[in-house]
């Protein structure tokens, strides 16, 4: 029973994106195919323990959804599809040899981060159909009520086939930007699994492994798009330094502090190989700086200090790529270590001026060490409360608390 | 929209905290009123004390019953609630997701019904 089930889900994983992007992409009907391959997985789920697993595990479970498949469009005939609709479909799902299933995925990811979805649905969107994460587990990770979270995600699925989203790889032209999509969306999925609490909360977690799993997928895909490869870059670099951020007591440990010597060291050959393989194809691109940044923290595992000079260098070429208010919070926090910390005050965005900022922790966080470290206590004071206030996760809440604590000694 | 977080824990929990650790946690939860009011969401809020003080009074029997205790014997007890005003459920589920009585319990979020 035990194998049958863990035969099944090292399939899901694997193939399940690449089954449902192969089912959906003559009729763009992925809930279809979803519910189909649903089908088969439970069927396998039945069959497996009792005969063994079959020699194709995905072959077999491609035959009973197609079957699935071909029964549900025969008992729409009446309703909604003509006689002919349903021979083309049963002549198209029945044509591949079902030892060669083509591996559309990448069509499938285009699709879902295509123009015409919600920007906010894209991740949860992909999560489920390329690698078939059910809608609680997504609406866990992105603070979604499980309600809400399906009804998104099946609109998005009927938006996918009413609009006629193509299920396929944009031309040359269209290419870079829908790409840029496909990484935000895959860089979103990472994000949210990066905040991480403390171990009991599983479901964010693994989300960081599926995003990178996503990012696994992209590059071998697609490996000779530069933005591919830095944003697997980026999410190895960060993901390296997973363990890091708490100490053996399970306290949090800022970023400076971490001890190099814990990072991942596997994780960053990796990384600093996708960069140089990305240098050498020669378009920049956000993602790239994104991880030279993460790669210039690096140096501090050789020489002890961080390459600041570089880091600021990086910053302004980020700004270039997205004016985003995060970005300049962070370059404000490298300007503090090159040219000193009323520059970094300076050069911090307002939330005065912007007021989406009051409700953003980092903010707050950056804001309270610079003004603790220029001795505006009183200014520093209101920073830490604010960043205590918005924060979640309880070891840095009391990691703020204790910085507080000190400042007002 | 307004929505009510009920905040529910395990009342012993707080009874096991040393000195310190409650001033610690009470400071956590005046942070938070004050990210609540500053982020102008906070509507109300008030800590209740334990269910060992509660009275319950019912007279769906047709006669008065006043009972010692709370109204249901549960492993977490309401212990407070905020009152927030948002423009959605997802922002409700954020600030919720932000209060440190999220750590160490669980929150109900509940929609207020409009009247």
């Amino acid at each position: 029973m035990h194998d049958a089930h863990r035969a099944a889900e090292a399939i899901a994983r694997h193939s399940y994106g690449k089954l449902v992007a192969y089912l959906a992409a003559r009729n763009r009907d992925v809930a279809a195919a979803e519910d189909a391959l649903s089908d088969a997985f439970a069927a396998a789920l039945t069959e497996w323990p009792r005969n063994g697993c079959p020699d194709k595990p995905e072959a077999w479970l491609l035959a009973v959804a197609r079957r699935k498949l071909i029964d549900g469009a025969r008992r729409r005939i009446t309703s909604e599809l003509a006689a002919d609709d349903v021979r083309d479909i049963v002549a198209s799902i029945a044509a591949t040899d079902e030892a060669e299933i083509p591996d559309q995925r990448l069509a499938l990811m285009f699709a879902c981060t295509h123009p015409a979805i919600d920007v906010a649905i894209r991740a949860p969107l992909m999560l489920q159909t390329v690698l078939g994460l059910d809608a609680a587990r997504i609406a866990s990770a992105f603070l979604v009520s499980p309600a809400t979270m399906g009804k998104r995600l099946v609109r998005a699925k009927e938006k996918i086939r009413s609009a006629g989203i193509p299920m396929q790889i944009p031309t040359r032209d269209e290419l870079p930007a829908r790409l840029a999509d496909v990484l935000d969306a895959i860089y979103a999925a990472y994000a949210e699994g990066w905040n991480d609490h403390a171990a009991p909360d599983t479901a964010r977690r693994q989300l960081a492994d599926e995003a990178l799993f996503l990012g696994h997928i992209l590059v071998d895909l697609a490996f000779d798009e530069p933005e591919a490869l830095g944003l697997l870059a980026l999410m190895l670099h960060i993901e390296a330094r997973r363990h890091a951020r708490r100490s053996d007591s399970g306290e949090y440990v800022p970023f400076d502090e971490q001890n190099p010597k814990r990072w991942d060291s596997a994780m960053i050959t990796a990384a600093e190989k996708l960069l140089r393989r990305a240098a050498e194809l020669g378009v920049i691109g956000r993602y790239q700086i994104e991880a030279a940044l993460q790669s210039a923290h690096v140096h501090r595992r050789r020489c002890g200090v961080a390459n600041w000079d570089d880091i600021v260098n990086l910053y302004d070429a980020l700004l270039e790529f997205s004016a985003s208010p995060v970005v300049a919070i962070n370059r404000a926090l490298a300007i503090a270590e090159t040219d000193g910390t009323s520059a970094a005050l300076v050069a911090m965005p307002d939330a005065e001026q912007d007021r989406r900022l009051i409700e953003y922790q980092p903010y707050w966080a950056a804001r309270a060490s610079l003004l603790a470290r220029t001795g505006a206590h009183a200014e520093a004071h209101h920073a830490y409360e604010m960043a205590i206030g918005l924060e979640s996760d309880p070891a840095v809440r009391t990691f703020l608390q204790r910085r507080l604590k000190r400042i007002q000694m | 929209m307004q929505y009510l977080f009920l905040l529910y824990a395990n009342e012993k929990g707080w009874e096991q905290l040393s000195a310190d650790q409650r001033k610690q946690g009470e400071a956590a939860y005046t942070a938070y009123t004050n990210a609540l009011r500053e982020a102008k969401i906070y509507v109300g809020s008030n800590r209740l004390r334990p269910v060992g003080d509660a009275t319950t009074v019912t007279m769906q029997t047709g006669q008065s019953r006043v009972i010692d205790g709370p109204y249901a014997d549960t492993k977490e007890q309401l212990g407070g609630y905020y009152l927030v005003d948002v423009p959605d459920l997802d922002s409700a589920i954020a600030w919720a997701n932000r209060c440190p009585g999220a750590h160490h319990g669980t929150i109900e979020v509940r929609p207020v019904w409009a009247m």
